[in-house]
């Protein structure tokens, strides 16, 4: 429904301008066909003849030493094929993890979280897996409990993880502390005095999870030369054999992986589930193996996003100029470390927001605790912070009686922006643009649910449980407005790699993309072919299946594939273009002059000059020859964060989102209905325009059911999970989700490939805070927390 | 036990089926019929969707044994069934069934072999030729994006579209609530249907002309 799309710098195009499928154009997705017969293999979907089912035994309580573990029963069971404890495990190496390997393949003395993995069983049905993983006795003796900043620090807490000789436990005042980030710039303190308005503000935000819809699952099959060969759906194959390689005791050249379907990720598939488990029950048994968790499993068998505790105290002058922010977001990174660091370092990078504030007090800490672990999801810990200094912002317009956009505007960063790190924003930046354009679009009609035929209660709150026909609704809007990083930070090497081909096949030019970038669902696929077609000037494209044959793409997260995969397939083309030229100069350089004065494109299957002339077809350079060429890309090196400053170039790259919603409130029973939820969005350059609508929906409405409805509950006294069911965990229904209108701006990056910006997160930052503003206005409520559920909204 | 059935027009035999298995699991593990999906295995997610009978049903939540003798239709016979249909003119109740003789001409889509299995970028004759109305139109709409959840959509929303072939946005909000979608915040699946629909309207305004 109305979108727009608008281009402000035009992009550069030298090459590839005419080629029909190129970037630009929303050309369709080369696994639709598949996907929409049932016939895209996803990784539950893998099957072999002779296989057995694997299954998981999970702790049941949170911290404990385990005193006994009996698989004598289990193993007894008819169909039975192994079952397997941590004194099985084959190598020296038994832990893994993303940053710091803390994370034990299977629980050794004892279990830090609910629902860790303790034992494996293979069976010849998924049933009697199940069952004889059940007649397993473990005996546990519980240990105290560190659920929260106040358990885990305290001077006689217990240390969820003893001896720890990570790089982070030098500098964090805790060892319950996995890493800590302060940024420091300018004087807060002596800012604060030239305040006219302070604003103090505590806020919590809810534990969410990713609830992809395809389940953890893949098929281990054992390979005859001793190694193994693994489908999985992952976010990044390249990182998982380098976990599970060494806790095999295979060297990664044993460890074939390939990327099977993957239904969804959104973070939750950065961190290792059943992978090594598949394959150490393979190795065990010599007999394929396939884990398929259900998804009650899938609730344990992830990491979830930080759910964080923040504090913020923002100053102003009366003219509506931030004067200065200090913070304190304390983030909960359960059981292990996950990605928790790089977490900590965009909460705190970020935490000011898309402002211009030049005094700031910031520290942002993960803690250890015996909570489910928490790690990566779509906005990765800008999220969290969004939603507070939002909050926060429209405190402010309110206290110095402004209107909360116009305040925003005033305070808006821009290119040539400083940010707390020191770092210049030298891209652009139009905050207060996007701010503009959903303010500017006209509002949803009121009271849209009355009809002739009385109310249409499927557009009222509530529904068709028929709670109300308008009785005590109210209606509100709110605004927010985010700031993401694109691309891994803090001085990574986050580079890609991609193997592109050229050859003539039937009389044609055909391009082969060999990447092992995991598409999960986001159209890296169409991309990739679009921007060959551009490169190459061909219209057959093929994209071989990810895999670890060819070098690492780097992970499917941090809204960095588009560009640095993308970049990759770019620059790879780039090359490939060059040597097909040069076999061109030399069969043909003699008949025309211009094959070796002139700039040649390679266009609609032809080499070209820059002024149209048509030199040759590809097919009689080609003939006879294949080019191929394999090569790794990197954006601009970042550097780490300052340990005590929070000083550094830390960034590559910002997406900026900003959502306007319009929110309906059944005041008496506290039932939210979202009418709609219209996003602006700066894309740098759109590759792939129906794509880049979809990600922006898609991250809204993800944001939206943090809002209202998407929280894991972990009981406070025993640090269980209570809701591990999409019965219990909700996430937004088409009836739940409004109207997504969005603004599309295409202001390019010049450092980037094509000008393009990630674009996969920003939406998800922005769309929470808005939905909270919205329910805000409706009702007066301060809500502080996120999600806001019915007894917040009635004080019940 | 051994349950008899029919699927996508095709009788079927499945043995050694325990007491306790789906009919999803059935189709999918034992009949080579990965195509209806396992999203939640609780009834929630309606990524299993399948017809049973001509009814819209979650499969996770059928006992094998309860479609002895019955009728299932997934996504991968959901080209045919529409085609079916269009040609003995609808069958709303489900009764159109299968003649023996359409039975015994099924045949997997031809688009598969000649694809490439992780992509289908190189596809084999003409697939969308094989499609249904409501899976062009995902295609067309950029509703798909992982996919896990669509299988399941389609056969909702091809159901729907056969009961109501000029949905409401309401209409059409309220019969694909049982349907959980993760990735594309549902725009473009409401797109998608009103496609499938304006086609649909388009296509029998041509024919009632002729």
């Amino acid at each position: 429904m109305g979108s727009t799309r608008t281009t402000g710098v035009p992009t550069k195009l030298t090459q590839g301008s005419q080629t029909k499928g190129g970037i630009g154009e929303s050309t369709l997705r080369p696994d639709g066909t598949l996907k929409v017969t049932g016939e895209f293999a996803y990784s539950s979907d893998m099957w072999h003849e002779d296989m057995l089912w694997g299954q998981t035994l999970r702790s049941t309580v949170a911290h404990a030493e385990i005193v006994s573990i009996d698989t004598s029963e289990a193993l007894a069971q008819a169909g039975v094929y192994a079952v397997l404890t941590y004194d099985d495990l084959p190598a020296a190496m038994k832990n893994y993890g993303l940053e710091i390997q803390d994370t034990p393949v299977l629980a050794h003395k004892k279990v830090r979280h609910h629902g860790e993995p303790v034992a494996l069983v293979a069976a010849d049905h998924p049933e009697t897996a199940r069952r004889a993983a059940a007649k397993i006795k473990i005996e546990y003796r519980e240990l105290p409990l560190v659920t929260d900043e106040a358990s885990a620090t305290a001077p006689d807490a217990v240390l969820v993880h003893e001896g720890r000789d990570d790089e982070h436990s030098r500098h964090v005042p805790h060892p319950n502390i996995v890493h800590r980030q302060p940024i420091i710039r300018g004087d807060a303190a002596e800012a604060a005095k030239k305040a006219d308005v302070i604003v103090k503000g505590e806020y919590t935000f809810g534990m969410q999870d990713q609830a992809f819809l395809g389940p953890e699952s893949g098929l281990a099959v054992p390979a005859e030369d001793g190694g193994v060969d693994l489908y999985v759906a992952t976010q990044w194959l390249h990182s998982d054999l380098e976990q599970i390689a060494p806790v095999l005791g295979l060297p990664e050249e044993k460890v074939r992986m390939t990327l099977s379907g993957v239904g969804g990720a959104f973070g939750g598939r950065e961190d290792i589930s059943m992978q090594i488990h598949a394959c150490l029950l393979a190795l065990r048994t010599g007999k394929p193996v396939k884990i398929v968790y259900n998804r009650f499993e899938s609730f344990f068998g992830h990491v979830h996003r930080h759910p964080a505790k923040l504090y913020y105290e923002h100053g102003a002058t009366k003219d509506g100029k931030l004067t200065h922010m200090k913070c304190r977001i304390v983030l909960d990174g359960g059981a292990y470390a996950s990605a928790s660091p790089a977490v900590v370092g965009n909460a705190s990078s970020l935490s000011v927001g898309p402002y211009v504030v030049e005094n700031v007090d910031i520290e942002a800490i993960a803690l250890y605790t015996n909570n489910p672990p928490c790690g990566a999801m779509r906005g990765f810990g800008a999220v969290q912070a969004c939603f507070a200094y939002e909050a926060q912002m429209d405190k402010l317009a309110a206290k110095l009686g402004m209107d909360p956009v116009e305040f925003r505007q005033l305070n808006a960063m821009e290119q040539g922006t400083l940010l707390p790190t020191g770092q210049v924003v030298d891209s652009p930046a139009p905050v207060a643009e996007i701010l503009r354009r959903v303010k500017a679009r006209p509002l949803p009609p009121e009271r849209q649910w009355e009809s002739s035929e009385g109310a249409d209660v499927r557009q009222l709150p509530g529904g068709l449980s028929n709670t109300t026909h308008g009785e005590g609704v109210v209606r509100g809007v709110g605004y927010a407005v985010g700031i993401k990083n694109v691309g891994f930070s803090e001085g990574f090497d986050d580079y890609s790699t991609a193997k592109v081909r050229m050859e003539v096949i039937n009389g044609e030019p055909v391009a082969t993309v060999h990447t092992a970038m995991a598409e999960v669902g986001q159209g890296g696929v169409t991309v990739h072919a679009q921007i060959a077609r551009t490169e190459l000037g061909v219209t057959q494209v093929t994209i071989h299946p990810a895999d670890t044959q060819v070098g690492s793409a780097g992970s499917s997260s941090a809204s960095r594939q588009t560009y640095v995969t993308g970049g990759a397939v770019k620059n790879s083309c780039e090359l490939v273009r060059e040597k097909v030229l040069e076999i061109g100069r030399r069969k043909f350089g003699t008949y025309h002059p211009a094959w070796a004065t002139a700039e040649l494109l390679l266009e609609g299957g032809k080499v070209v000059t820059d002024g149209g002339e048509v030199l040759g077809d590809l097919v009689d350079v080609l003939e006879g020859e294949s080019v191929e060429v394999e090569a790794e890309w990197r954006h601009r090196p970042t550097e780490p964060f300052d340990l005590r400053t929070g000083q550094g170039n830390g960034h590559v790259q910002y997406s900026f989102a900003a959502h306007r919603a319009v929110v309906e409130v059944d005041t008496e029973l506290g039932l939210v209905k979202v009418i709609e939820l219209a996003c602006a969005q700066d894309v740098g350059k759109a590759l792939n325009p129906l794509s880049v609508l979809g990600q922006i929906q898609g991250g809204t409405t993800q944001g939206l059911g943090v809002a209202v409805m998407e929280e894991i509950i972990v009981d406070p006294k025993t640090a269980k999970v209570k809701n591990p069911s999409f019965t219990d965990y909700l996430i937004p229904t088409i009836l739940d989700t409004p109207t997504i209108p969005v603004d599309v701006l295409e202001l390019a990056d010049e450092h980037a490939p094509y000008g393009l910006r990630g674009i996969g997160e920003a939406p998800t930052l922005s769309s929470t805070p808005a939905v909270l503003a919205a329910i805000r206005n409706a009702t007066g409520l301060e809500l502080n927390r996120t999600p806001v559920r019915p007894e917040h909204l009635t004080g019940t | 036990m051994r349950v008899n059935f029919t699927v996508n027009g095709r009788q079927q035999e499945a043995d050694d089926v325990w007491e306790g298995e789906s009919l999803l699991y059935v189709l999918r593990e034992r009949m080579g019929l990965p195509g209806s999906k396992n999203a939640c295995e609780q009834g929630e997610c309606g990524s299993c969707t399948v017809r049973l009978d001509g009814v819209p049903v979650c499969s996770c939540l059928v006992a094998a044994g309860q479609v002895e003798g019955r009728e299932v239709t997934t996504v991968e016979g959901l080209a045919d069934y529409a085609r079916q249909r269009e040609e003995h003119g609808g069958c709303a109740s489900g009764a159109c069934g299968t003649s023996l003789q359409e039975a015994q001409q099924w045949r997997a889509n031809p688009a598969k072999g000649a694809t490439d299995s992780q992509t289908g970028e190189v596809g084999g004759g003409n697939p969308a030729a094989a499609l249904s109305p409501i899976q062009q139109a995902f295609i067309d709409a950029g509703a798909v994006q992982c996919g896990f959840c669509t299988p399941g959509l389609l056969i909702a929303a091809d159901e729907m579209l056969e009961r109501n072939p000029q949905p409401t946005d309401a209409d059409i909000r309220e019969a694909l609530s049982g349907n959980l979608c993760r990735c594309t915040g549902y725009e473009k699946i409401l797109d998608a249907v009103r496609l499938a629909a304006a086609r649909q309207d388009r296509q029998g305004l041509q024919e009632g002309a002729v």
